[in-house]
Parts: C-alpha cells; structure tokens; sequence
C-alpha cells in the first residue's frame, strides 16, 4: 500500500508539472501581446510598456515560467492587474466560500445518494426501487438554478429561514453555515441523483456476482451479503463519480454562486476573464487544476485501500 | 443412514416447469454423482437443497435433510442450516471468492456466522486449521493472502476450506473441476474424496463429465430434461438400461471415422517461433522485464493432416495459436503457410474456430452475413449459392440463412462458425477449443461432422484443446506444451500409450478415464 501510495505521488508531481507548462503555454499562445490584451485597443504605448515591465514581460521565456512556478510555490501568484491587490489574498478570501460549499455540498450528496441507491438496489423493482429511479430522474433533468431560485422562494421569501443571498463572513459561524445551506442543497440535488443511480447499479452488478452467491451458501443472509461483501465491491465506480462531482462541484457553482450572491472562485473567474485579468485567470486555473489532480490522487488512494488488487500496481 | 433424500421434487421457474419428480439420496459417507447436460436441471437440484433458486421459483415434493424438510423451513431457518449443515463448491472458482477481502476472513465468515460468539483470533486460527485440510499450509498461504494472489486450483480449495469448516454432513459440488486444468482436476478431486472418507461427510457431486464421476462415485444417477432417467452404482456403465445413459456413455468415449491420410509435403511450418510480452515496469526508471510466452517453438503441419496441440492453462498454447493466425507479432522464427509467410495473404488460406459458439457472433447480423465475412480477404461477396452449400456441408439449411444467431443452440453455432470457416474454402482450419464447451452428444456431432469435413475437402486441422480425450480421438498426431515449450511429440496413440517426457506422463496420468464399456 506505502509503495503504491509513493508511486502514486510521483505521478502526481508530473502532472502537476505538465498542468503548469500548458496552462503557461496557453497564456503565451494568445495572439498578441498579454500587455496589450489586458490593456484593450485604445491603450497609450507608454501605458502597455508600463504594465510590460509590471508583469515582467521583457524577461525571456523560460524566466518567466520559472518565476511564475517558484512564485507560486512561496505563495506569491503576483498581483491582480484589476483589483491591485495580490492574487493570492483573493483566491484565499474566495476559496474560503468555494471549498466549504463544495464539501458540505458533496456530504449531502453522499449521504443523500448512498441511502438512496442502497435502498433502490436491496428492493429492485418494487416501489421504493421505481419511486428512488423517478426521482433522481427528475433531479437531473431539473436545472439546479431554478431549483436555488424555487428555494429562495420559498425559504427565503415566503418562510423566511434562510436570507436569500449574500455571504456573511466566517466571524459568524453559524450565520456562514446557514448562508451556504441553501446554495449546497441545490447543488447537492442533482449530484446525489446521479450518484444513487450510479450507486444502485453497481450494488446490482456486484449482488449479482458468483461470491455472494457463495456468502449466501455460508449462511449468510441477504442483508449480510450486501453489507459486508458486495458494497466494498460497489465502491469502485462509485468513488469515480465522487471524485468528478468534487472536482466539479469546487469551480461549477458558478450559477448557483450567482444566484445567491456568493463571492467564490466561479464568480472569480468569470469577473477576471470578462476583465482580461491574465495574472488572476492563470493562478484560479492553475488552482483549480491542482484541486482536481489532487482529489484524482485521493481517489486512487481510495481505490486501493477498497481493492487490493490495485496495491501492486501503480 | 440417509443424510438427504430429496422426494418428487418437482420444480418450476414462473410457471414454467423445469424439475419433474426428481428423487435422489445421499447416506453418510456416499458420493453421489449426478451427471446431465447443460438444462438437464442438475444445477437447480443443487441449489433447491439450499433453497438458493432464482425469485419465482417454486418447489413441490420433499427435500429431507437430516430428518427434516428444507421447503417448510422458514428463511432464518435456511440461513442456519447453510454452511453448518450443507457445504456448497461451485464451477467457477476465478469469481466465488469476494476479491477484496482476504482468504482468512472468508474462511472465518463461516465460522463467525454461525457461532457469532467465537472470539475472532479463534475463528481465525479454525480457519488456517480448514485451509491446512484443504493443503493450504500456513507458512505458503497465510491467512492474509487476497483471492488474485493464489490461482485457479489453489482458490477452489479456499472455497472448498470454506464449506468444510464447520464440518457439514453434506458437501454439495456443481461442477467443482469443469474450471480446472486436468491435474489441478485430479487433486481437488483426491481432496474431496479424502474430506469425504474423513468427515464421514455426503457428497452430491455434480458434472457433465462422465470420466470424472465414474472414478469417484458410489452411485450415479443421470438427469435428462429435468427427471432423474437413471439411477445405479459406481458399475452403471455395465449395470445401464435406458437408451439415454447408453447414449451418453457411448458420446462420451466416442471416436470419429477418419479415412483422410496425410500427404507428405508441410502446410504449415513454425519455426524456433518465440513471443516475449513486456510485462509492467516494476520502478520508473528501470528497464521493463519481459516474460517468454512461446519459446524457441518448431513444428510442421502435413498437408491434410490432423494435429493436436494440449497443454494446461498458461502454458503458451493461446499465444502460439495467435500467432499463428498471424494475431500476435514474433521477436524471433518464422511461421509459413503454403510457402507464405503468415500474413494478410497467408490469411485466406487459414481459418479459425473459436471456443465460444455465443461470444464469437455478432448477434445483430444475420448468419448469411456472418458466415460470409471471410470474404472480405477475397475482397469480394459471398455469392447465395456458395452460403448455401456452405451451410448444408455443415448439416444445416439453405433457410437458416436468414435467421440471427440467437435463433440456434450452442451446437448449432459451433456448426455456423465452422460453415464461417469453411466458407473461403481454406487449406487450414485451426479449431481453437472448439468443442469444449459443447454437451457430449454435441460434442460428438462436431467431431463426427469435422472427420467428415476432412476427408471431403482435405482439410488439415491444427486442434487446440486441454481435453486430452478429444484430442485423442481426432488428431494423427500431438505436441505437449509445457511453460512456453514443446515438450513432447509423437503419433497420438503413442503419445497417449507411451508417453515418454515425464510432464505427458502426468497429465495423461490425471485425466479422469472412462471405464471399458
């Protein structure tokens, strides 16, 4: 298990090499000059000249590169050309709605979807099974942004629990928890849908398979064989799903932050593309970038410590 | 004293009988062997003694185990009786064990389930003590190994540990060897057999194969249809009076007339072949090992000759078919076909006959479309009367054309896969396992219908099987192979009379022989 783990971690500073050369590439390759672009059309030559020199563009490539890298790595990601403010301070502020919502988002999903799917699996074709397969039928065709506006509406408007946007801050506890409630139901919704569903079927394929027919020739009851055998089993495709839906659930909120007034990391990137904010685009994308590789990397951890089977390879 | 009697069991799936009267008995200390074809419903008799059938199923008669009658017992009552008092080993031992889990936590399940209060360090050490019975020995297998760890026979003896644990009265075995290479067969068999006289336990065990249960049965009964058509001794095969029982003894041990003689120029040359696979890097940096799948191989095939070709699993026989279909690229030798050497041209002249009569079709196209597909080495259409006659030389119809696949029995198929083969008229078919997955009566049909084949067009066969019986009874002349080697090679009926190389010897040693009728 050390051995795959250590491995995994040298493939996991690979990638990350690989991400920071093409999302550096990426930038470079924009027709024109960066300066010039952030800038616009009408800019003065003595002002594009200005921000050259801000932004270091009169260095050579691989300085660049190599300044950005060792910049990011003490925390310094540079200075936003629109706020004036360094980047890193930003993304901070930002990450601390960003990532909350998203974990308390992802825990609904999970403890949504996992009872769910179980409970479908366990009564196939009564039902429970079609009622929980109706259901999460709806919840991924209904658009999460009308289900946050239908909550607002009725939480918000009508009973008057929850405020119906705007984020608070972290003095308050509480009152950030219960401004991130609503946000994270709607996008749990539809991620919990599709992870009962994927859920439900890989508990049907594994309770189909010959070693629970062999628990069951032990002794052991139907419910025995399902939790002790064929949900470890299960956990597989499962745990694919979990890993895409964080993943997405950290930068796609950007329609429910809107909805809600949430200042995250969607809305973050949003403002600094329509602002051609190059330095803060390339640091949220490079964020984003290493969150994703990061939770890849936890989800193979994952798989290996639910199937041994994988520890000896890497 | 009677373990099992199982009374007019009759049994149907959603209204649809499937089970007709069955009786059979088990005493203390007895193997029963129940022997059928595939349907013939001896699986679903196993399992309707654990009451382990498939939703809508329903069970009329008796089953009697241990005085009392399973079908009245209620599911908790099931569940007890289960693994303490019956002990089940099935066909596939690849996929019973849960992989992810270790062997001495299953092992141990069995234990824990039915005396919860056992401390774990004790179930644990009861488990070595099964898996030690089974010849698993601790200091080789610890109880921490996984399932992939260990192979095919070493993973049925975990099953078979795991049914004996608790030491039932009946041990129940669906096809516990059909998986199984011929020697690995012979030792899981010994192994029940000794479980058996050890325990004093019953044995219901249950095969297709005829040889395997003659040698170890006491009483054989012979299922057809879903009824008990026969019932004897471990003499049935003198003692046997219904057509049905002759019938499956004489498939059995059947031997195609074969009038073909080989000419004497090669069809098919391999020579000093050798097929290395890169296996995964082991460090990031180091170089990559490689594993020698067919090494330094040489043979030849005669024009209009029969050739065997046996070796148990791993052995390399798959890798060398392939490449000799030109599937698999060389690192060293040559394979020539006809004077060519194997590639898109050689390829019209070869055909092939896989083992799978349902995986190897396309169930969307329609036979006339499959059977012609080797045309496109031609590259031009089958034209209808060329699909015709090679359907009938086959033994179907001209109408069959138009059918899909699913239309037809697994023997049917085997038989489209050869009208596929046959079809370009080549000059070599290489027969892949291609009856093993067949019933014996079917079996003998493909064979009988490949003798005929040969003498008609003058076809020259390469037959790959791990079935020595059948090997025996169709090819002139056989290679062993053994870890990527040829280890012996000689005329068939010398090879199987006298084997000279000591690994032959054993493998024909093993094989489970049916006795003179």
């Amino acid at each position: 298990m050390l051995r795959y783990a250590i491995k995994r971690v040298g493939s996991l500073a690979i990638s990350l090499i690989v991400a920071s050369l093409v999302i550096f590439a990426c930038i470079e390759v924009i027709p024109g000059d960066p300066a010039s672009f952030m800038l616009g059309i009408n800019a003065q030559p003595d002002t594009v000249a200005a921000l050259r020199e801000e932004l270091g563009l009169n260095a050579s490539l691989g300085a660049r590169y190599l300044s950005w890298v060792t910049g990011m790595l003490s925390g310094d990601f540079g200075t936003s050309y629109t706020y004036r403010s360094p980047v890193a301070e930003i993304i901070g502020d930002r990450l601390w709605i960003s990532l909350p919502l998203a974990l308390i988002a992802l825990g609904l999903t999970v403890l949504i979807a996992f009872p769910v799917g179980i409970l479908a699996a366990t009564k196939r074709g009564s039902w429970a099974d079609m009622s929980v397969m109706g259901a999460t039928q709806l919840g991924i065709a209904i658009p999460n942004f009308w289900f946050a506006m239908l909550m607002v509406l009725l939480f918000a408007i009508n009973l008057r629990w929850f405020s119906a946007g705007g984020f608070p801050g972290w003095e308050n506890p509480l009152a950030a928890l219960k401004a991130l409630t609503l946000p994270a139901i709607a996008l749990a919704l539809p991620q919990a849908s599709i992870l009962a569903r994927v859920m439900r079927s890989a508990l049907l394929d594994t309770l189909s398979e010959d070693y629970i027919r062999t628990c069951r020739a032990k002794g052991l009851t139907q419910r025995q064989a399902l939790w002790r055998h064929a949900l470890r089993n299960a956990m597989i495709p499962v745990l694919t799903i979990i890993g895409l839906q964080f993943s997405f659930l950290l930068a796609g909120a950007i329609i429910i932050e809107n909805v809600f007034y949430l200042p995250g990391l969607g809305r973050l990137v949003f403002q600094a593309i329509s602002q051609r904010d190059l330095i803060m685009v390339e640091s949220v994308v490079f964020l984003l970038v290493f969150a994703v590789i990061m939770v890849n990397f936890a989800v193979d951890l994952a798989y290996a410590w639910v199937d041994p089977r994988l520890r000896g390879r890497a | 004293m009677t373990l099992l009697s199982i009374e007019n069991l009759s049994l149907s799936i959603h209204g649809l009988p499937i089970l007709r009267d069955v009786s059979l008995s088990v005493g203390r200390g007895e193997i029963l062997g129940v022997i059928g074809e595939s349907g013939s419903g001896k699986s679903l008799t196993a399992f309707s003694v654990l009451q382990l059938l498939p939703s809508g199923t329903t069970c009329q008669g008796r089953i009697n185990l241990l005085g009392e009658d399973v079908l009245t017992k209620p599911e908790p009552a099931l569940c007890a009786m289960r693994g303490r008092d019956v002990g089940m080993v099935f066909q596939e031992p690849m996929t019973a064990l849960n992989p992810v889990q270790t062997i001495g936590a299953q092992v141990a399940e069995t234990i824990l389930i039915h005396e919860p209060n056992t401390p774990k360090p004790e179930a644990m050490k009861r488990a070595a003590h099964a898996l030690t019975r089974c010849e698993l020995p601790q200091d080789k297998f610890p109880l921490s190994r996984y399932p992939h760890e260990m192979s095919g026979g070493q993973r049925q003896r975990v099953v078979i540990a795991m049914a004996i644990a608790l030491q039932p009265k009946l041990l129940i075995a669906d096809e516990p060897t059909t998986a199984l290479d011929v020697t690995t067969q012979a030792e899981i068999l010994d192994l029940l057999a000794r479980l058996v006289r050890e325990d004093d336990m019953g044995l219901m065990l249950i095969s297709h194969d005829l040889a395997v249960v003659t040698d170890m049965a006491d009483r054989i009964a012979i299922m057809k249809d879903g009824a008990v058509v026969e019932e004897g001794g471990a003499d049935l095969h003198r003692t046997m009076t219904h057509p049905y029982t002759k019938a499956l003894f004489a498939a059995s041990s059947h031997q195609p007339d074969r009038t073909a003689t080989p000419e004497d120029t090669p069809l098919l040359e391999v020579n000093d072949a050798i097929r290395d696979y890169t296996l995964p890097r082991t460090s990031l940096f180091g170089s990559a090992d490689t594993f020698r799948a067919v090494d330094n191989v040489s043979f030849h095939i005669k024009r209009g000759e029969s050739l065997g070709l046996v070796g148990e699993s791993g052995c390399g026989k798959s890798t060398l078919t392939r490449a000799i279909l030109g599937l698999e690229p060389l690192q060293g030798g040559t394979i020539v076909l006809d004077g060519q050497p194997v590639g898109p041209d050689a390829r019209r002249k070869m055909q092939v006959v896989f083992q799978d009569p349902y995986g190897s079709f396309n169930p969307r196209h329609k036979v006339a479309r499959l059977v012609s597909e080797p045309f496109h080495l031609l590259g031009r259409k089958a034209t209808d009367a060329e699909i015709d006659e090679a359907l009938i030389s086959v033994g179907l119809t001209p109408a069959d054309k138009t059918k899909y696949i699913h239309e037809f029995s697994g023997g049917q198929r085997q038989r489209i896969a050869i009208a596929r083969a046959l079809i370009i008229k080549p000059e070599l078919i290489v027969l892949d396992e291609a009856v093993s997955a067949l019933d014996v009566s079917i079996r003998a049909q493909i064979l009988d219908l490949l003798a005929d084949l040969s003498d008609r067009f003058g076809l020259t066969y390469l037959f790959i099987s791990h079935d020595l019986s059948v090997v025996r009874a169709i090819t002139d002349r056989c290679l062993v192979m053994q870890s990527g080697k040829i280890v012996e090679e000689g005329p068939t009926e010398r090879l199987f009379t006298a084997p000279a190389h000591p690994y032959t010897q054993t493998l024909i040693a093993a094989a489970p022989t049916l006795p003179d009728l």
